[in-house]
């Protein structure tokens, strides 16, 4: 499975590098509505659960782009094929997809975080800035997760860019109300607070039941 | 696994393949023997196609009893998966990489070294041209890259939709030695070259609206017999 992991991880990160079709875009996103924000809530900055709520909000959006676009090649330009030819274990794919979507959302985020503390936080985050790398490593496996599984899916219906955020958002629910809960007390204008241990709790139990079922069902979605 | 080896490369019973109510493929039995070549022919939609996808394990046969390189289909796919080698109509390469970084990832794929994608490369004559992007080939020389893909592996069952499909006489001569007779593999071959696929064939296949109309030896059927499929 390695193998296969390596082969289309390398893959398709060279493939975005040379074509920029999916971080730029997600990252684009992400700062245009930090900026709509700023202006439709008429304030210069906000803090605790409304900042945390803007943040996720945004992300998740922004992730459901990439999402959109992790298929995109496999349909188009017969991958799916070149791989369900190849002698390896198919979920291998599903491991690699997760993989990639999870290193677009890394990226996203290192520039896209920045940005929303310098144009909405009120509060300075950097005092706080190993717990909030946790929580969005944690938040990221998740949207990885299950937005692979729904780009998956998606990518078999015609209306992708419909279905893909029809069924992504309702399902990375939890996720978003456990990320926010875990970063509100992290952006207090009083200071950052001590993370909620629970909330980590939840997020990783998000993980790890999707993971799980996504790993059960991925073998199903490649079937014709 | 002796049976298995001694088996023919591809037997077929009845096999019945649909698309919701639309029946695709129906009724086809035939028995290839392992180094020979079928030649499949038929009007567009006759069912070539999806009989392609179903032996390279793409597509679930709905009905009969598909059985190659000596392994039932759909149930021991992972056995056949890469012994198949399948040049489709579409190439199967990511037109943003280069021949040569589409060869390297299904090459991992398939766990083959990397010198066996440049050999390939140097034999179809496209070794100068491997490090432009596919998007930025001709059709003809992409079906070379897709040529050396379909070989990578060195598969014991070839299956080529038109292999010569977009190229000039100097390439499809450069080709012939991998897919042609020579290349010792057993192969189905779908033309529209009714001459040409005949000489290649050891046993012809005619499809008319996914049920066979014809199904003989290559010496016993005349290019004219091939001809009345499309009328």
């Amino acid at each position: 499975m390695r193998r296969a992991v390596e082969a289309v991880v390398r893959k398709d990160l060279r493939v975005e590098l040379r074509t920029g079709e999916a971080v730029p875009a997600m990252l684009l996103f992400s700062v245009s509505t930090f900026v709509l924000f700023h202006f439709a809530l008429d304030r210069r900055s906000v803090e605790g659960d409304l900042a945390a709520g803007v943040l996720w909000v945004t992300l998740l959006f922004a992730a459901v782009l990439g999402i959109t676009r992790l298929f995109v090649a496999e349909r188009e330009q017969g991958g799916f094929d070149g791989f369900l030819l190849a002698p390896v274990d198919r979920t291998s794919l599903f491991v690699a997809k997760a993989a990639v979507l999870f290193c677009f959302l890394v990226a996203v985020e290192l520039a896209a975080v920045p940005a929303f503390a310098i144009l909405l936080l009120e509060p300075s985050p950097w005092g706080a800035v190993p717990e909030l790398v946790a929580v969005l490593l944690l938040a990221d496996l998740g949207v990885a997760v299950v937005g692979t599984l729904i780009g998956a899916l998606g990518i078999q219906t015609r209306a992708r860019e419909l279905i893909v955020p029809i069924l992504a958002l309702p399902l990375m629910l939890p996720l978003a109300i456990a990320a926010a809960r875990a970063t509100s007390p992290l952006l207090l204008e009083a200071g950052a607070q001590a993370l909620p241990g629970r909330w980590l709790v939840v997020l990783g139990l998000y993980d790890l039941v999707f993971g799980l079922l996504a790993f059960a069902v991925f073998d199903f979605l490649l079937e014709e | 696994m002796a049976g298995a080896e001694a088996a023919p490369a591809i037997a077929l019973q009845d096999l019945g393949r649909a698309y919701g109510e639309r029946v695709a493929l129906s009724g086809v039995t035939l028995s290839l023997a392992r180094g020979q070549t079928l030649a499949v022919f038929g009007a567009n939609g006759a069912g070539k196609t999806t009989l392609l996808r179903v032996l390279a394990t793409l597509l679930r046969p709905h009905a009969g009893e598909v059985v190659v390189l000596g392994r039932r289909l759909p149930r021991e796919g992972w056995a056949v998966r890469g012994r198949v080698g399948l040049l489709a109509h579409e190439p199967l390469l990511y037109r943003d990489l280069t021949a040569r970084e589409n060869l390297r990832f299904h090459a991992r794929l398939h766990g083959v070294a990397g010198g066996r994608g440049e050999e390939l490369l140097e034999a179809v004559g496209m070794a100068r041209r491997g490090d432009e992007p596919v998007r930025s080939l001709s059709r003809g020389m992409a079906q070379r890259v897709a040529i050396c893909r379909a070989l990578l592996h060195e598969p014991e069952l070839l299956l080529l939709d038109e292999p010569l499909a977009n190229l000039d006489p100097g390439a499809a001569g450069a080709v012939a030695p991998l897919v042609g007779r020579g290349s010792g593999a057993t192969r189905v071959l779908i033309s529209h070259d009714v001459e040409q696929g005949l000489a290649e064939a050891d046993l012809v296949l005619g499809l008319r609206g996914g049920r066979p109309a014809l199904l003989a030896p290559a010496g016993a059927v005349s290019a004219d017999d091939v001809r009345g499929l499309y009328r």
